[in-house]
């Protein structure tokens, strides 16, 4: 089989770059980092999380709260898909009672994973604010939800892929657009 | 992607060491569910799941009643007593009569050994084994998995010794048959006439004698003696039964090293489990019952949903 194309969006010096970016927006969003609570989509939306919050406790000499949310069991197509998909662990380690809590996820695409995870949050608390930041908006939205920060945006169509990768599972930081595998 | 479970789960035996590693797995973030402070996530909405109990439980029946209700099925009780049941309808047609009211899993709790896999031929809803006569409880042996691996954070090696009315046990067959299939040793102990014949068979190894268990063992699975046990004249006395096979602080105390207890209840103190055991620093009974609630969960989800046509048409669609 031959194998698919493959284009670099971001090598892992722009992808440190983005991200040291976007926390600075986080924290210009949220006018410093008082009552912020930054939760990561799993699975590659905690990895970036993590790295975004690392950012901001260093820049800003704060210890901002970090949680992971796994949208699985909230999803609207588990009646459609085959195999039960696997179910990761969510951590919310404090009170989003009137916080500002950001998510972060890696590729904004329909939009569906993120009603989900607004449905989710809201399970756990009433937020006084819930903002979005994505590494990757590739457009294609199904639904009317939009990201307040963005690290790169990028016109792919429905063939293509868009995967980030994170160090802590893939060895490295990069993002890379690929053919999709065509259907068997 | 994740392989299935199949249709219904009706014991341990028929299940792979991998299918049992993916039901633990799947427990582990359902425990953190019943942690919020709403105790509740939208993956079953519009299922309706019966709790069919043709026999008497207290626990097990909860269990099943809050995991359904934490995943936001809709969920009928119907016990025997008080239902057509006692009029004597038939297993099959009380299910059938359910089933045209359009539900979509039965959880079976009944007298008969293979009650469970009966019904799971005649109707088209996915069952759960809850208990069947003698022969398996697989949500209990599977709950006894969770809790011994949250302890040793393995299960292949560690050994496990059942003490007790083996004989009688569903719960017994199904830790047999689960712990084995994940690599762990077991031992079993309890007076002759309530082992099976049959029992090394199963590949376990015999303790005449509960000292001998305890030495032995990483961990103690002790059932519960059922009373009308001696009324079957299957031993003397109780007091007879708890003087030789019961597990109390002083033989523990003899052992090398600290022996995890699990019970799966109800205990009958003084007579199989002294209350400074039951209660001791050892123990993990109550652990068990939280667990039960987060693997019931996993085994209703795996269960439910993925209509296959449904999902080539999703596939055909594309897009997550």
């Amino acid at each position: 089989m031959a194998s698919p194309k493959q284009s670099t969006v971001l090598d892992a010096r722009a992808f440190d770059r983005t991200l040291r970016r976007m926390a600075d927006e986080i924290v210009e969003l949220n006018n410093g980092t008082e009552g912020l609570v930054i939760v990561g989509i799993q699975r590659r939306g905690v990895q970036l999380a993590a790295q975004i919050v690392s950012t901001i406790n260093e820049r800003e000499n704060a210890q901002v709260a970090r949680g992971a949310l796994d949208i699985t069991l909230y999803r609207d197509d588990l009646q459609t898909v085959g195999p039960r998909p696997v179910v990761g662990q969510t951590q919310i380690p404090v009170d989003i009672d009137g916080q500002n809590v950001l998510i972060v996820d890696d590729v904004l695409y329909t939009g569906r994973t993120i009603r989900a995870a607004l449905d989710e949050l809201a399970d756990f608390g009433r937020p006084k604010r819930i903002a979005l930041a994505v590494l990757i908006d590739r457009g294609g939205r199904e639904l009317p939800i939009q990201p307040d920060i963005v690290g790169k945006k990028v016109t792919v169509d429905s063939t293509q892929r868009v995967d980030v990768l994170v160090e802590e599972l893939d060895g490295k930081n990069a993002v890379v657009i690929a053919d999709r595998e065509p259907s068997p | 992607m994740t392989q299935s479970l199949g249709k219904d789960l009706l014991g341990l035996e028929p299940l792979s060491g991998e299918q049992i590693r993916l039901i633990l797995d799947t427990a582990e973030p359902f425990k953190e569910i019943s942690e919020r402070t709403i105790k509740k996530v939208p993956t079953l909405r519009g299922a309706t799941i019966v709790n069919l109990f043709f026999e008497a439980s207290t626990r097990t029946r909860v269990s099943f009643e809050f995991a359904e209700k934490r995943l936001s099925a809709d969920t009928v009780n119907v016990a025997a007593s008080g239902s057509s049941v006692s009029k004597g309808e038939t297993l099959v047609d009380t299910a059938r009569n359910l089933e045209a009211m359009r539900i979509d899993m039965v959880v079976i709790r009944h007298g008969a050994s293979g009650a469970a896999r009966f019904l799971a031929d005649r109707i088209e809803s996915n069952v759960i084994n809850a208990g069947d006569g003698t022969h398996e409880h697989p949500t209990q042996g599977l709950l006894d998995l969770l809790t011994l691996r949250d302890h040793f954070k393995r299960l292949d090696g560690i050994k496990v010794c059942i003490v007790g009315d083996v004989l009688h046990s569903r719960v017994a067959r199904s830790n047999i048959w689960g712990l084995t299939k994940m690599g762990a040793q077991v031992g079993i102990c309890g007076p002759r006439s309530l082992l099976p014949n049959s029992i090394d068979e199963l590949g376990v190894t015999v303790f005449n004698r509960v000292e001998e268990a305890i030495e032995w063992a990483d961990a103690l699975n002790i059932l519960r003696l059922q009373l009308e046990r001696m009324q079957g004249g299957y031993i003397p006395s109780l007091r007879e039964y708890n003087r030789v096979f019961g597990v109390s602080r002083e033989r523990l105390d003899r052992a090398k090293r600290d022996i995890l207890i699990i019970h799966p209840g109800p205990m009958n103190r003084g007579v199989e489990i002294d209350s400074d055991v039951a209660d001791g620093p050892f123990s993990v009974i109550l652990d068990q019952v939280t667990n039960g609630v987060a693997i019931r969960m996993a085994v209703l989800y795996l269960l439910s949903g993925g209509k296959p046509e449904l999902a080539e048409a999703a596939k055909r669609g594309g897009g997550v």
